[in-house]
């Protein structure tokens, strides 16, 4: 895949291929984090002492701000100071119908379509506080590359998730190890916030995430839903 | 200047104070204020939340405050207008109000300094966001499962524009329920103020027009109640009202 040089931010996410009319992403992208039972594995015994005191009960989310954006191809900055990123490769569900207060029956008739959602951070220590310093920066949330329709794509609930840097594999997750899947996930997120059309839902990332140099590039494919290249370059370069 | 944006007999308008509890739309009508449907009166764009950004209120949760604010994002599901409904559901036990200066971002912002940071603010309104702590816990905490809620952030009445704000960080906050004062403060009082905020955010992320800060909120937090009015003033800003609706209205 051709890497671009433009720079993120502010990646119009019209732009991104829709297989299923007439959905458009709406620019609101939730993220389930600790979702992936390698998350709260690497955690360990840390899970149930201070400052957590007992394992998540509630779907952990968090949102990538529409500045952080990012399409295929967009170079993404390492920030100075910095001397690599954490690249969480994500399934990410594209809603469809206004979902509220859905149940795991009709959960998936929400959804549209799936696509790639990485989560991008400056490494940080620690799940107690949002951490929206190391999360939230410009170009930290590319997706696509196009969103593909719910029919057209594999079981959301059996698909790997491959992540290669400089072409070399530093990553391989299983979407079978999340510990909410698709429709669990959606009616315990949908109990208190309603999702509508365009509304994109990351399902969780495998932990440790691997993490990228300034220099290298960063790919990230999913079975049957294409792949993501972004290259990460330090902001004096 | 001091605008609003109203739905009224079949589309949305433009609105602005004409005196004795009316607005009067752009095209000229002039409409009682409970006649119309209130929306949040700007184009909304990425919600950045502070929290603990009061010293008092933070000893009121018993927690230190911050070396570095503590900030948070919210969905777009959550905002309301003026007179809006927020759910209370009826399994918790304490939900509460926090009346917040929102700053609304006017002008793209980056790497920019507390000395330019107002220059990128294009007005204010009163924020009321909502929180239940019955569902906090302490993962990414404040979780959005207690501060990202459909409904459970207002927004209003009106957008004020910056210029008609002297200083934002000499404004008195205060909120009624059902007539009552509960809480009182003043943005003199944030451990971060309005500058600080933008400089300290813009710095890691790109702020736009739409972009909204809610600064946190002082002392003073209660928790309510089905049928409870909750009014939030902030001064020159105006006075947003929100009723607090149980899980009834919602056929839960």
């Amino acid at each position: 895949m051709a890497v671009g040089t433009s720079m993120a931010p502010y990646a119009d996410l019209r732009s991104i291929p829709m297989d299923v009319a007439p959905y458009r992403l709406s620019g609101a992208v939730y993220g389930a984090m600790l979702n992936h039972r390698s998350a709260l594995a690497v955690l360990g015994d840390q899970v149930g002492k201070p400052p957590y005191n007992a394992a998540p009960k509630a779907p952990v989310l968090q949102i990538k701000p529409r500045n952080t954006f990012a399409l295929s191809g967009d170079i993404i900055a390492v920030p100075q100071g910095v001397d690599e990123l954490e690249v969480a490769a994500n399934l990410g569900l594209v809603i469809g119908r206004t979902a509220c207060r859905v149940t795991r029956e009709d959960a998936l008739d929400h959804v549209a379509g799936y696509l790639i959602v990485v989560d991008v951070s400056v490494p940080y220590a620690g799940h107690h506080r949002p951490q929206i310093r190391c999360k939230a920066r410009d170009g930290f949330c590319p997706l696509g590359p196009r969103v593909t329709a719910r029919a057209l794509a594999p079981d959301p609930g059996a698909l790997r998730i491959r992540t290669r840097i400089d072409g070399v594999l530093a990553q391989a997750a299983d979407t079978a190890a999340l510990i909410r899947p698709a429709a669990e996930l959606l009616a315990a997120v949908t109990e208190f916030m309603t999702l509508r059309p365009g509304d994109v839902l990351a399902m969780g990332a495998a932990a440790p995430a691997p993490r990228a140099r300034p220099g290298q590039t960063v790919v990230v494919e999913i079975d049957g839903l294409g792949a993501l290249s972004n290259r990460f370059l330090g902001t004096g370069s | 200047m001091k605008r609003a944006k109203v739905a009224y007999a079949g589309a949305i308008h433009e609105a602005t104070p004409h005196g004795g509890g009316a607005v009067r739309l752009a095209d000229g009508r002039v409409v009682r204020e409970d006649a119309l449907v209130w929306l949040p009166p700007f184009e909304v764009g990425t919600v950045i939340a502070l929290g603990l950004n009061y010293a008092e209120h933070a000893k009121e949760l018993a927690l230190n405050s911050q070396q570095e604010p503590l900030v948070f994002l919210k969905g777009p599901g959550t905002l309301l207008g003026h007179r809006g409904q927020t759910r209370r559901p009826r399994d918790v036990s304490f939900m509460h109000y926090e009346c917040e200066l929102a700053v609304v971002i006017g002008r793209t912002a980056a790497n920019v300094s507390r000395s330019d940071a107002l220059s990128h603010v294009a007005g204010y309104c009163i924020a009321n966001d909502y929180a239940i702590r019955d569902y906090l816990e302490n993962w990414y905490r404040p979780n959005l499962r207690v501060k990202s809620r459909d409904g459970a952030t207002a927004l209003g009445p009106w957008f004020v524009d910056a210029a008609d704000v002297a200083d934002p960080n000499a404004l008195d906050l205060r909120t009624f329920v059902n007539g009552r004062q509960t809480q009182a403060g003043n943005t003199s009082q944030m451990i971060f103020g309005v500058s600080q905020l933008i400089e300290y955010l813009s710095a890691f992320m790109t702020l736009s027009a739409g972009d909204v800060l809610l600064t946190g909120t002082p002392q003073g937090v209660a928790n309510v109640a089905a049928g409870d009015e909750v009014a939030c003033e902030i001064e020159g800003l105006g006075r947003l009202v929100n009723t607090i609706v149980g899980d009834d209205a919602f056929g839960i």
